[in-house]
This record gives structure tokens, sequence and C-alpha cells, in this order.
């Protein structure tokens, strides 16, 4: 038998039902924590700061700016603040308080205590701050795409529907959904190796910023090095600006979808370790 | 090194273990189907940093209720949380009916844990608790609604179940944690202090529950500080004192090996003073005294079974009639206080 042979017999012989139902119990109960915690409203806040804006910038300056200057000042709130803030943010708050949390309100171990994978907890409990994150951040996104283009009436349903805009949209969501994939990997991740994560997380947040200015291999293991590839319109770079928007040696779309993915994945196998070897200690908390 | 006091001591570190079992030999190093239906723990230490959890622990629990008594800090919790995975030992293995703990998977499918933990997940209702552990152990949703109400209705919580259990009162927490450990019919049942804030209706409601999980072939171990409650229903005890087992087994075979302390037998009888004056010339006798109501004598000796013989003796010669005869420190609180009592005066 070949090693492929092997490895799909042994895949096929895995519970994947029983998993499947697992992760759904998990969803269950994190779904309600994420979205209801009253810990969660400055996430809220993040998702939709920018709606709120745009919506006031849309009944204030009602007749002047152009669609082109809004589809750039779009872009500009999409790659500066959710992709850099927003998500970034958001993200450390929901996925480093999925074990963290826990940890914290003393509840871990009711789910070490049920005969779960310890893995396919993780994968649950991932798969809910992805639903989370997604939710909320495609949410914002979209309605601060929706609001941008309403004020210009037919003109700007046209540009949606007939245009670039359905595109943009969607590419905007898709680069939303590898942020929250790719951040959420490494922010859980954080939180289970390190006790108090913001500290990581600022670093973290510093190696996303300055990558730009390393060598290019280097820069392959940042985030927005591929998300910033991935933005449906560019910004024009200039002086310190350039940092955050230009991408120097551009790799291919398909690559630039699987780089978070992967890197994400990575990232995940080595949480499924970590969370392997964690301990209920609450004291030492 | 191993050497032999009596039935059996094993010599471990520094300290003395008292293992009294109906086995004749250590059933850890028994491999096969015995080590499948028994708790082993083989030379097993934890440390927390420079802190020692519980240190070279070797045990080999037989299915029944087994009673974990030792002071605060003794590692009662850190050995229950060993046998869950909850941690894992720094040194040694721990096998629960031949599963290892790093697979949870499999262990909790057979093992139930009632942890001291007082804290439950927010906004939760008793019978939501107990239905999402049934959902996550990937039961479908009538299963799980069917499983959930035969446990609270085993923990007499079937009434307050929807009732948030942040309002619920200390006892109530506990029952529905109790619920959450035997809600899938769990083949082993840890209980870390399960009679905490339990009113004493309630707890006794519980002893019998689980002496009756215990009669049914369950292993039940359970920590306590309530000695008398715990003597009542185990079948055997492990007494732990600073992280060491300072003794094992059922505890007459325990009581039995102490030697250091003579065996105090009351014995009620015809004529308290004739008994008295015969027993005192024996040797292995240390202390013959007549009870208050002069209808019956305490007798300490170094060797009962000895002494049992001379009393079987002195019925047929004397013509003694009695009337008891009955172990005055042949419990849990004794031997406790006799290995342990001297080093921890509180528990």
């Amino acid at each position: 038998m070949t090693r492929l042979a092997q490895l799909r017999s042994s895949l096929a012989e895995q519970p994947w039902e029983l998993w499947t139902r697992q992760v759904a119990a998990v969803l269950r109960m994190d779904l309600r924590k994420n979205f209801l915690s009253r810990r969660g409203i400055w996430i809220y806040l993040l998702a939709f700061a920018p709606v709120v804006i745009i919506t006031l910038h849309a009944i204030i300056d009602r007749r002047s700016g152009s669609m082109r200057e809004d589809t750039e000042v779009l872009a500009g709130i999409f790659q500066f603040f959710y992709l850099r803030l927003g998500i970034f943010f958001g993200c450390l708050g929901i996925f480093t308080w999925l074990f963290r949390g826990e940890i914290i309100e003393k509840s871990l171990h009711y789910y070490f205590l049920a005969p779960v994978k310890r893995e396919v907890l993780l994968i649950g409990k991932f798969v809910g701050g992805l639903v989370t994150s997604v939710t909320l951040f495609g949410l914002g996104v979209f309605a601060s795409f929706a609001m941008m283009y309403l004020r210009f009436g037919d003109a700007g349903q046209y540009y949606v529907f007939n245009g670039p805009g359905m595109g943009q949209l969607l590419a905007y969501l898709g680069v939303t959904v590898l942020a929250c994939i790719g951040y959420g990997s490494v922010f859980l991740a954080l939180s289970l190796l390190f006790k108090n994560p913001i500290i990581p997380a600022i670093l973290v947040l510093g190696w996303e910023t300055f990558t730009p200015v390393l060598p290019s291999i280097v820069q392959r293991f940042s985030i927005t090095y591929y998300l910033k590839q991935l933005c449906p319109v560019s910004i024009p770079g200039e002086g310190v600006l350039a940092l955050f928007t230009v991408v120097s040696q551009p790799v291919g779309t398909v690559a630039a979808i699987l780089g978070p993915i992967v890197l994400g994945a990575l990232v995940l196998l080595l949480a499924c370790k970590l969370v392997r070897r964690l301990e209920i200690s609450y004291v030492a908390e | 090194m191993s050497v032999t006091i009596g039935d059996r001591v094993q010599r471990t570190g520094k300290r003395n273990v008292v293992t009294a079992s109906a086995a004749p030999d250590s059933t850890l190093r028994q491999p096969g189907a015995e080590t499948q239906n028994r708790i082993i723990l083989e030379n097993v230490s934890k440390f927390y940093g420079e802190v020692l959890g519980v240190n070279r622990v070797n045990l080999s629990i037989p299915p029944g209720v087994t009673g974990l008594v030792g002071p605060n800090g003794s590692g009662k919790t850190t050995l229950m949380n060993l046998m869950t995975g909850l941690i894992h030992p720094t040194e040694g293995r721990v096998s629960v009916l031949g599963i290892s703990p790093t697979r949870p998977e499999e262990l909790f499918r057979r093992v139930g844990y009632c942890t001291q933990f007082d804290s439950f997940p927010k906004g939760v209702t008793g019978f939501s608790f107990v239905h999402n552990t049934l959902r996550l152990h990937g039961l479908d949703d009538r299963e799980s609604v069917r499983l959930a109400h035969e446990a609270l209705e085993r923990v007499g919580m079937t009434e307050p179940a929807l009732r948030k259990v942040a309002g619920y009162s200390k006892g109530m927490r506990q029952r529905i944690r109790l619920a959450q450990a035997i809600c899938h019919h769990p083949t082993v049942l840890i209980l870390d202090e399960p009679l905490n804030g339990l009113d004493p209706m309630a707890r006794a409601e519980s002893l019998e529950l689980f002496q009756a999980l215990g009669r049914e072939g369950l292993h039940v171990i359970i920590s306590s500080h309530i000695l008398h409650e715990l003597d009542k229903m185990s079948d055997q005890v492990i007494l732990m004192s600073s992280g060491y087992v300072v003794a094992e087994g059922q505890i007459h075979a325990v009581r039995t090996e102490v030697k250091e302390h003579p065996m105090q037998i009351l014995i009620r009888c015809s004529d308290p003073n004739l008994l008295a004056s015969r027993v005192f010339a024996q040797d292995h006798v240390v202390e013959a005294k007549l009870n208050e109501d002069g209808k019956g004598v305490l007798v300490r000796t170094r060797d009962a079974d000895a002494f049992y013989l001379l009393l079987n003796q002195l019925v047929v010669k004397d013509k003694l009639s009695l009337e008891t005869v009955a172990p005055a420190d042949d419990d849990v609180n004794s031997v406790y206080q006799y290995l342990i009592g001297s080093e921890n005066k509180t528990i």
C-alpha cells in the first residue's frame, strides 16, 4: 500500500461525524458568549465606527465629493483602519479570549472534562472566533461600502452592479476573511503561549507594520504582505504611507490567497501542540 | 527498596507507606485484564515549579468506594487532577482502566469528575450546563435532554434546573456539578470534596448515591474532610500527607499495620473485673481500663490476634459471657490521627 493510500485509509477511519458534532457543540456555546458578552462592546465599536463616520459623511456632505474620491477614501479606510487596527485588535480581543477568558473565568476545565480531543476543541473554538470576527467585520465592511455608494443614488447603484463595485466588495470581504484567519490563528496561539498576550501582540503589530523594509523572503511571514496585494483599490503611496501600501515583490493572486491560510494552518498546528500540554492551574493565573 | 512489615509496607522516599490489601501482590505489576479495571499510578510525582504536589505515588485502586483523606495541601486534588489529565505528571505514569489521561476522548467516556472549582460558564442554567456537557460528548439533542433530566433528577435538581446557576446556593452548585459528572453514566466517578456546602439532608442523600454507585461496581474516588462520613461509605482509603501517600487499603487492615499505636478494643461482658485482671497479665496488653458504667473493659493491645485468642480461652475457661467485642479505634479518624494527626493537628 502506498503512503498516500495509507493516509487516505487512516483519514477515512477517523470519527469525522463525531468531531463535527463536537465542533458544533463548542460553536453553540462559544458563539453566544462571543456575540453577547459585555466585554465585547469595544469590538462592535471597532467594526462599526467607520460605518457611523461614512453615514455622517453621506448626510453632511451630500452634494460634495466624487465617486472616485470616495472609492479611494474607502480603500484607505479598509487598508489603514480595518486591516491594521479594526480587524487586528478585534481578532486580538476575540481569539485571545477563547482560552484565556475561560481560564480567567475558571471554566476551561468543563471543556477538558468532556471526551473531546483537545485538537477538536481548539478547532471548535477557532471556528467560533472566526465566525464571530468575520460576521462583525464583514458586516462592518459591507455596511461601510453600502453607505459610501448609497448617497450617489443611481450612479452608485450602477457602479456597484454594473461596474467594478461588486468585485471590490467581494474582494474586501475576502480579505476580511483571510485577515481573520491569519490574525486569529496567531492570537489564539499567543494566548496559549503567554498568560498576558498583549505585549506579544504589540510585537506582532510592529512586525506587521515594519516587515516591508525587510528582505522579501522575510516579508512572506507577514499576514498583511499577502492581504495588501489582494486589496482591490490601490492607494497612492507617498512618503511614510508607502510603507503601508506598497508591496515591493508581490506574489500571484492564488499564492496571496493561500499565504494567510497556510500561515494560519501552521500556527494552528503549533496551537494544537500547545493545547495538548495545557494544564488547569487556575491558582497560578 | 522495599521491606515487609506485617502484611505489606513499601518504603517510598523518606516516607513509609502502609499498604494493606486483600490482594497478596501489588497489582501495579500485574499486566493484562486486572489493570483494565483499576486506576494505576506508577511512581507519579508532580511539582509546580519548586513546589511539591505529590511525590512518588504508587497506587492501584480497585472498584468500589475509595476515600481520599488528608489535610489541606496534602495532594488530594493534585492526585485527582492527575488521574483526569487536568495536569500532567512531572514523572511517572497514570492509567485509568487502562486508558492514559492524555487521551481525554477515551477517558471521559468512562470517567466523570466533579471538581472543587466553584465556577461556571457565564449565564448558564442548571439544565443547559448539564445539557451542554452531553452535547460535547457528541450526543444528539434528544438523548442529551433525556440524560440531562435523568442526572438532574438523580441529584434532586429538577425543579431549579431552569434557573441560572449564578442564583444557586453553594449546595445547589455542588449538586449541579455532581449531575454534570454523572450524566453520561461513567464507570469511574472522581469527586473532590463533594459534600462541601451540602445541608445534612442533601449530604445524606449524596452519601447514599455514592454508596449505591459503588455497589453498582463503579470506581468512586471521593475526597472529604468529613472523616466519619467517609468511614461509613469507603471500601478502602488512601491517606495523604504533604504530597505523600501515607497509607492505603481497607481501613481495618491499615489500622492493623499501625503497630506504633496499640489497638483499642472495647469488650462488654458479664464480669469486666475478671476480664481486666486476666488480660492485664499478658505482655501484649498495654492497658485494660474499666468502663465508667462498670459494664465493659477497654483494652489496648499490641497484638490483636493474640488478644482475640486469649478472649476465646477466657470464655471457655472462666465461663465469661460476652455482649459485644468491638474495635474502638478501627476507623478512618483514628488511623488519620495516628498517621497524620501528629504532623497536622487540624484537618
